[in-house]
């Protein structure tokens, strides 16, 4: 592993989190999986067989370097060369808030996945919300962006996400709320900066 | 002054085979020759070995050249070399030309040892399978066990899947770039129109021409020139020659009036006199055989499933005769196989032939892929 993949992914709290809910040997789908960190991590701890899908060329050529297998997509196109249930483990990891179209990414994250993990930077943040009412769009570790240069599009609070969840039938099974590397559970929508979610598709309820 | 990344003057050596081949058309060979080059040097546990697989016209000239004042190198001679993506310092690379070529491997205009004549329209049918066994016999006589890698584009790609398939445990990685699982009907329709050109020139004389002291050249002129406007794409086309004039003005005759005239014509003279048409054709026959689903009812994840080697798949945007969308298909079967797979769609403008050109985007995926290829400590 290089350094700048381990510097990346002492930084990047959700990484040990996240490994935490992914069994050892399992087959792994990490959408946007820019330079490869996180499949490099799972796959040095966890031994998984990991792909990632990236539309960029140099995301593409730093996983090639790290030897992380990776797949050139477009994820806004869904996620047509997988197979349904083709993985244990789909993960989108602070993704979601760039994508275009938010409920068709989940609905093939749960197509082609057992379970689907997500991590995000939550809008509801404390310190994002005295930002607001301060007058201007936040921007911190999480959401490091000005409003004028960010790739994020749909940003949410961590009750939005569940909101949605609920409309899509999807069954949160694990939801750990972070702020600076300590787990949150008084006032998580307050008090958090970033989301992981573990989740599933539930059965539709049959209709007649 | 010689760029330190150039690999010098290098010789062809010629691989003699006395037993025969059986090929997959049922067919034997007596006995064949195969004329290869070789770059680097090959470690002590003969682990650094790696395999170029040619394309349709291709040859076992793939880097340096052949004497010093040469007005070319070898036709990949911008990815192998000291330094370069596929590195000398660290590889041991085996070109080869395939059988049925023209290049000095057994082909239709070798003697047939039977009859003492060329070989002509009684040159068997080869095909990917066929060149892979050969290709397999010629590392026997290497002594090389095992290949660090198959490199191949195009056609070539196609023999490095069939690597993977009939020698999975001969072959760790595999690099198949601009390639199909097989052709569509689109290029089975190319690829027919470029064989009646040849089979009609009043010179092929139904493929014995060389007895004729007969050439049928005007054919193969016209199939290169339609082969390079496939290996091109519109906009490459329109960038290079636009609607541009030769001689500023039109004539309304039919002499080269468009540059883009010009340009097809100089190739296709240049093609017709440095290959034989009877290669061509068999060339031909062998990318439009290959379909290793066939005998899996079309389930290509089915026929991959004997593979073992870890993959890198690369394609090209602007490429419309190996289209993106082909070698998604290749990734699809390699990922329903669990097979170690990295796939990158890389934007160029060059078409299929894109494969060739020093992109450095492309240039810098193949270096990484092949820089973490394992050859062993004493590499």
């Amino acid at each position: 592993m290089s350094t700048e993949i381990i510097r990346e992914a002492a930084n990047r709290h959700d990484f040990a989190l996240i490994a935490k809910w992914i069994q050892p040997g399992s087959k792994v789908l990490d959408l946007g999986c820019g330079n490869g960190s996180l499949l490099s991590f799972l796959r040095d701890r966890l031994d998984v067989k990991g792909y990632g899908v990236d539309k960029d060329d140099s995301n593409v050529l730093a996983c090639i370097d790290h030897g992380v297998n990776v797949i050139q997509m477009d994820l806004e196109a869904g996620l047509a060369g997988f197979d349904s249930l083709s993985f244990d483990y789909v993960i989108l990891s602070q993704t979601l808030q760039a994508m275009v179209n938010t409920e068709g990414v989940l609905r093939e994250m749960l197509r082609v996945g057992k379970q689907g993990i997500i991590t995000f930077p939550n809008f509801g943040y404390w310190r994002h919300r005295i930002q607001l009412m301060a007058g201007h769009m936040p921007v911190s570790d999480n959401i490091p962006y000005q409003w004028y240069n960010t790739p994020n599009l749909h940003l949410c609070t961590i009750d939005d996400f569940e909101a949605l969840c609920g409309k899509m039938n999807i069954r949160i099974t694990d939801r750990i709320v972070i702020n600076e590397g300590d787990t949150v559970s008084f006032m998580p929508n307050l008090r958090g900066s970033l989301a992981i979610y573990r989740f599933e598709q539930a059965a539709w309820p049959i209709s007649y | 002054m010689q760029d330190s990344s150039f690999i010098g003057i290098v010789a062809p050596h010629t691989a003699h085979f006395p037993q025969a081949l059986t090929l997959k058309s049922g067919e034997v060979l007596p006995e064949f020759d195969i004329v290869y080059e070789t770059y680097g040097t090959l470690n002590s546990t003969k682990s650094n070995a790696v395999l170029i697989c040619h394309a349709l016209s291709g040859n076992h000239h793939a880097a340096g050249k052949h004497h010093e004042n040469d007005k070319h190198p070898g036709w990949w001679d911008n990815l192998i070399g000291p330094g370069k993506p596929l590195d000398t310092n660290k590889f041991f690379v085996i070109a080869l030309n395939n059988l049925g070529g023209c290049h000095g491997s057994t082909g239709p205009a070798s003697i047939n040892a039977a009859t003492g004549k060329p070989w002509g329209s009684k040159f068997p049918m080869v095909t990917v399978e066929d060149w892979v066994s050969s290709q397999a016999m010629l590392l026997d006589q290497l002594g090389i066990q095992q290949l660090a890698a198959v490199v191949g584009g195009s056609l070539g790609g196609m023999q490095a899947m069939q690597w993977t398939l009939d020698y999975p445990d001969r072959v760790r990685h595999a690099l198949v770039i601009a390639s199909a699982p097989n052709l569509t009907a689109q290029n089975l329709a190319f690829n027919e129109v470029a064989r009646q050109a040849i089979m009609t020139d009043p010179e092929f004389y139904n493929g014995d021409y060389y007895e004729y002291q007969a050439i049928p050249n005007r054919g193969l002129r016209i199939a290169r020139m339609l082969g390079h406007i496939t290996y091109l794409s519109d906009d490459a086309m329109g960038a290079k020659f636009g609607r541009k004039l030769r001689d500023g003005s039109l004539k309304y005759n039919f002499e080269v009036e468009f540059e883009m005239e010009s340009y097809l014509r100089y190739q296709g003279d240049k093609f017709a006199t440095a290959f034989d048409a009877n290669s061509y054709l068999r060339m031909t026959k062998a990318l439009d055989y290959f379909d290793p689903a066939f005998p899996h009812h079309g389930d290509l994840s089915l026929a991959l499933a004997k593979a073992k080697a870890d993959f890198l798949v690369v394609s090209f945007t602007s490429d419309w005769r190996f289209s993106p969308a082909r070698s998604r298909e290749i990734v699809k079967a390699l990922l329903d196989n669990e097979l170690s797979v990295s796939y990158a769609e890389v934007t160029a403008a060059h078409g299929h032939d894109a494969f060739l050109m020093p992109d450095p985007h492309y240039h810098q995926i193949l270096r990484a892929y092949l820089a973490n290829i394992d050859t062993g400590a004493s590499a």
